[in-house]
């Protein structure tokens, strides 16, 4: 039987349609919740349940459930602190990434090697493991209910992992670059900032591993900063979702809501996210 | 003439300037990452008084959460719950990555980047919207997974899943499979593609049959990418919260069924409607996370990474 398995004609045909096939069943299953979400998104309450497969037609189409969110929530604020905090974490990520790899891939001084380890240690260990410490720090510092509080600590939480892939970058820029630099008398800082454009390649890899899980995260926001003031898109989607359970308009909306921005620059960067996450792999 | 790093040689100190790239990076880690972990092991060794001072306990945080008759039940429910989602992801998530992957990496293949955004398109959404759609799509008033299971002629299997606590786990499992099959994928996808192609031609010259060349040739290169594939999801699902808060809520219902250690830590940090949030208790789980995490990573280093033989192509 397994003999047969190993030689029947499904291995021969694997350049036939079976591939395809296994695919595009995949490919449903992945699509299809969140197609169906966004399609009952935009019909009147009596269509979700009669006819939830169909698109909404003239008959079906209703906005109902967006006005709810629309007067209910204030979903265009979480956007923009949503878009704030991953932004400016993203930027200082990069930054200081890109100094201190700069430092650990460059030079040899003392301890080189355990700076390097030590950064790398929050690659491994989630940084949700300290939040008794971080909320503790977060209020003596007086910064709870503040967008500068998840900045800190998401830039803290991606920094490791961007280091690590910075370096690899940074050794890949020719040595006889930096040296010109050098004989020319230019400053170490002056060397960097000539190099930094170098590494840009290295940019898309590291937004696929930190601007996600930033954009994404619920359990921050919910300890830091659940004020109205500063809700972020998922929190806000998180607490309002939580209220209107019974209200399927207005759920399946704030659903489409919460994934509209994410998805749009999926479909728009899939490339390049895709290409960073495998150069990433490679590495 | 002499070049930099021979003169840097000469001068034992760290320059400034390695010390003004290194500064920033290493502050704001030190103090919002490390300091905070090690200011939470330190307090799973304290006791809170009533007059609100932290008083030394010892062990007896650890004693109390892994023995005493309230807090025991608690903690190693959600260890062996967080076992079996992870048995789950191995065993599911995996395979399904793995598949796909070899798929994806055959040449001949079109349409490629096609399929790969669209299989990775869950793995971009939050635990948040994801466990809410899968709420909507299992629930029996809509009647979505009663639908396509009687299209396919298993309607009588329907049952509500999330509800019932001998499934509720096993399907947040399956759930949170669905979101993350992307991450294997993608990984296995890119080491497939990195084996060089005369490799391959040259065995199937030997006559080796397709089955035979991924299984002797293709499998052992891309194990240590599988390595890390693994322990990939043993972190994220030995720290996960979000999946489960969202569509069980805090008690991690029904009768904590589906409670994992992320969920345990929360509750006994903050509290739940009863009872009252207790700091030292919750760096207490998180420090038991924390070595959890940790055993597994140095046992991915030190016994995976040393075992498996990288070759360099």
């Amino acid at each position: 039987m397994f003999t047969w398995f190993k030689t029947s004609r499904f291995w021969y045909r694997f350049g036939g349609t079976t591939p395809h096939f296994v695919l595009i069943l995949y490919g449903l299953i992945a699509l299809f919740p969140i197609v169906l979400v966004v399609i009952n998104s935009l019909k009147g309450r009596r269509a979700i349940f009669k006819a939830p497969y169909a698109f909404p037609n003239s008959e079906t189409f209703s906005m109902i459930g967006y006005n709810t969110v629309v007067e209910r929530t204030n979903f265009p604020l979480y956007f923009a602190n949503s878009l704030i905090v991953t932004l400016i974490s993203l930027l200082l990520i990069l930054f200081m990434g890109a100094m201190a790899a700069y430092a650990l891939s460059e030079y040899k001084f003392p301890g080189n090697m355990f700076m390097g380890l030590y950064l790398a240690l929050g690659i491994m260990i989630p940084i949700r493991l300290g939040t008794v410490g971080i909320l503790r720090l977060i209020v003596s510092l007086g910064l709870v209910n503040t967008l500068t509080a998840l900045i800190l600590v998401y830039t803290a939480m991606g920094l490791p992992l961007a280091i690590f892939i910075l370096q690899q970058f940074m050794r890949q820029v020719p040595k006889e670059l930096k040296d010109a630099g050098r004989v020319d008398g230019a400053s170490e800082y002056r060397i960097f900032w000539l190099i930094l454009p170098m590494v840009r390649p290295a940019v898309a890899t590291i937004a696929v591993f930190t601007m996600i899980p930033i954009w994404n995260d619920l359990w921050f926001p919910l300890i830091l900063a659940p004020g109205g003031k500063t809700m972020t898109v998922i929190l806000g989607a998180q607490q309002f979702l939580g209220q209107f359970v019974t209200d399927w308009n207005a759920v399946l909306s704030s659903l489409t809501l919460a994934m509209l921005p994410v998805l749009m620059l999926y479909i728009f960067f899939s490339k390049q996210l895709i290409r960073g996450l495998t150069a990433g792999a490679v590495k | 003439m002499q070049n930099a790093s021979e003169l840097r040689k000469k001068c034992p100190l760290i320059p400034s300037h390695v010390v003004v790239f290194l500064a920033p990076a290493t502050i704001i880690y030190t103090l919002f990452m490390i300091y905070p972990l090690v200011d939470s092991l330190r307090l799973s060794f304290f006791t809170t008084t009533e007059q609100g001072t932290e008083m030394f306990a010892g062990f007896q945080n650890f004693i109390t959460l892994l023995s005493d008759e309230l807090w025991a039940p608690r903690f190693w429910g959600a260890f062996k719950n967080n076992f079996l989602f992870f048995a789950v992801h191995m065993l599911v998530q995996n395979p399904i990555g793995l598949l796909l992957a070899a798929i994806l990496s055959n040449h001949r293949l079109s349409g490629k980047a096609f399929y790969r955004t669209i299989i990775f398109l869950p793995t971009i959404l939050s635990f948040v919207i994801v466990g809410f759609i899968w709420q909507l799509m299992l629930s029996p008033l809509w009647g979505i997974a009663r639908d396509i299971l009687e299209f396919v002629r298993l309607g009588d299997l329907f049952q509500p899943w999330l509800g019932l606590e001998s499934s509720a786990l096993i399907t947040l499992s399956f759930i949170s499979v669905w979101q993350f099959v992307g991450i294997p994928m993608m990984l296995l996808y890119a080491a497939l593609i990195a084996i060089p192609d005369e490799l391959i031609e040259a065995a199937f010259v030997d006559g080796a049959t397709a089955w035979n060349v991924f299984w002797r040739i293709k499998f052992p290169l891309i194990l240590p990418t599988l390595g890390i594939a693994t322990i990939l999801t043993f972190v994220g699902n030995f720290n996960a919260f979000d999946l489960v808060y969202t569509t069980q809520g805090v008690l991690a219902g029904p009768n904590f069924s589906t409670d994992l250690l992320g969920t345990l830590f929360y509750r006994t940090f903050f509290g739940q409607q009863l009872q009252l949030g207790n700091p030292t208790m919750g760096a207490t789980v998180a420090t038991m996370m924390f070595l959890i995490i940790l055993s597994g990573v140095l046992l991915y280093m030190f016994v995976w990474q040393r075992r498996v033989q990288t070759y360099e192509l």
